[in-house]
């Protein structure tokens, strides 16, 4: 009699905890946008007729998507040189992509102040070989928040795509050579279709990383840079205008969810292993 | 025989890797540097920065309250986190397939805006102390982590055993720790090291939950480094980073750590 029920109750206090404090919590967040004593869409006509907020919401499309695009190049050529290297060196050189994953996105973020800052690595160089005389204001740009993105996320593109294109047969690879493919057409006709899985998991992995991070963003972009998830902190904690930053963290809610969604189905159709 | 690797493109990945790894190495350096600004590389050796760190009264309390936050939410979240991975794998038959989705939720959703959302229903909704709210947004943050984990080494598990020894007479219960537990070993290390190092360097959740008096060293870092420059920021980020590496090591010395040498 109990037996049927031995599953649930095992499952219970994880489930409860998330039904109360992810599901219900997050719900409300999204719900208060829908009531709003203004009208039904009112939160979103406010969001979308200011000029100011649309810029945010298109700049933290376009870094993510820079930012997932160059991770996704460097990514690639860099996992596609491990998964060949040997042995042990191929050890070293995962846990060398592992180490920044263990250190947190503030330490990671405030390296690239030392480097990018007026006074930093960076200007310090560029001034002693001569190239330049006044130190480049680099910080609080577009550029130096892709940059530290770009850093933050390809360690994880690197062990994502690693994994995939290990599990390459070598024959494969071979077979085509010895069919005739050139190593670049080896490459373009063998290696990439078959490594187009793991590039969309990674992919949605940095897209969803960049779209919704707060630190980076924070140190390197400041005020200027202002990014959908900094702007929902300056509505919420600043300006407590807790119904603006709830639409902000809807809209990214829907965003995120909708790419995941997206991505997923177009992974299962351009999976060569399924077709 | 391998494949042969052009020059260009390894590099490439040698320059790819000198990216990750140079700005850790210029924060470690920075930290050491005897001078009272940021700069590397470091000028003068000295320690002083790390002892500055013990001087801030804000920075010991945080290391404190990370530390703490760290360990209950990781345990909380492995002590709820393995049943429930025991009955997705034991109990398949029972459960909805969609139940194993919700644990993967706190993934999903944002974490700025699992945060946001927790201020606002938790911390103020329901004025819960500051301390629980965040260890309920970390304990929700890691729970994937140990669900995932650990349900897929049970995957590879043989229910069969477990079986056998009820069968010969062996509870249940004593069954389950002195059979199961012991053959997920290298799901429950891994799982306790990936949810302990999210919880420690969280900001995106803990960001809204901290309060005055309370807050993580993640925030704190924060907070110091819009106000002041100097190398205590690198030196209490280089105090972090040994946190969490030290932590890795004991627990593989105490639980051992199989599946990194994969």
């Amino acid at each position: 009699m109990f037996k049927r029920y031995t599953g649930w109750t095992l499952a219970l206090p994880a489930t409860l905890l998330v039904a109360l404090f992810l599901v219900l919590p997050v719900a409300a967040t999204i719900g208060t946008t829908f009531v709003d004593a203004k009208g039904v869409l009112a939160p979103y006509v406010t969001f979308f007729s200011s000029g100011f907020r649309r810029t945010v919401l298109w700049r933290t499309l376009e870094v993510s998507l820079i930012t997932t695009a160059i991770s996704l190049v460097l990514g690639f050529l860099t996992a596609f040189v491990v998964s060949r290297a040997p042995g042990r060196l191929k050890s070293i050189l995962i846990i060398a992509a592992v180490f920044p994953l263990l250190t947190g996105v503030v330490v990671r973020s405030f390296a690239w102040l030392i480097i990018l800052g007026k006074n930093g690595i960076l200007n310090n160089f560029l001034v002693g070989i001569g190239l330049t005389d006044e130190p480049f204001s680099m910080l609080y740009t577009q550029g130096s928040v892709i940059v530290a993105m770009v850093y933050l996320f390809t360690p994880l593109m690197i062990l994502t795509l690693v994994g995939v294109l290990e599990n390459i047969p070598e024959d494969v690879i071979q077979a085509s050579a010895s069919l005739g493919a050139s190593p670049s057409g080896t490459f373009r006709q063998v290696i990439f279709p078959l490594a187009v899985p793991g590039l969309i998991v990674g992919a949605v992995l940095v897209f969803t990383g960049s779209f919704t991070s707060y630190a980076t963003p924070q140190l390197l972009g400041g005020e200027r840079q202002m990014m959908m998830g900094t702007f929902l902190y300056q509505r919420a904690m600043v300006n407590f205008d807790w119904v603006g930053a709830s639409t902000i963290a809807a809209i990214m809610v829907v965003i995120t969810v909708a790419v995941v969604l997206a991505m997923t189905r177009i992974a299962k159709r351009l999976n060569p292993m399924t077709t | 025989m391998t494949t042969r690797l052009s020059p260009a493109l390894i590099a490439v990945a040698a320059l790819v890797y000198i990216f990750l790894v140079g700005p850790l190495i210029i924060v470690i350096g920075a930290s050491l540097s005897d001078t009272t600004y940021l700069t590397f590389p470091p000028q003068g050796l000295s320690l002083r920065w790390f002892e500055k760190i013990f001087e801030i009264t804000a920075f010991r309390r945080t290391i404190v309250t990370s530390l703490q936050l760290a360990f209950l939410a990781t345990g909380l979240a492995l002590l709820i986190g393995i049943p429930a991975a025991y009955a997705l794998n034991r109990y398949r038959i029972q459960l909805p397939s969609w139940l194993s989705t919700v644990f993967v939720l706190p993934i999903l959703v944002p974490e700025i805006v699992l945060g946001f959302s927790l201020l606002k229903s938790v911390a103020v909704g329901a004025s819960f102390p500051i301390f629980l709210s965040l260890l309920i947004g970390h304990t929700l943050l890691v729970l994937p982590y140990c669900v995932r984990v650990i349900s897929a080494s049970l995957a590879s598990f043989d229910f069969s055993i477990e079986e056998a020894a009820i069968s010969l007479g062996s509870p249940p219960a004593k069954t389950f720790f002195t059979i199961v537990l012991p053959n997920v070993r290298a799901g429950v290390v891994a799982a306790f090291i990936l949810a302990f190092i999210t919880s420690i360097n969280d900001v995106s959740t803990s960001l809204f939950l901290t309060g005055p008096g309370v807050s993580t060293l993640p925030i704190q870092i924060l907070a110091h480094v819009e106000q002041f420059f100097d190398p205590t920021i690198a030196s209490v980020s280089v105090l972090l980073m040994f946190l969490t590496v030290a932590v890795m090591a004991i627990v593989e010395r105490t639980l051992g750590l199989t599946f990194l040498a994969k």
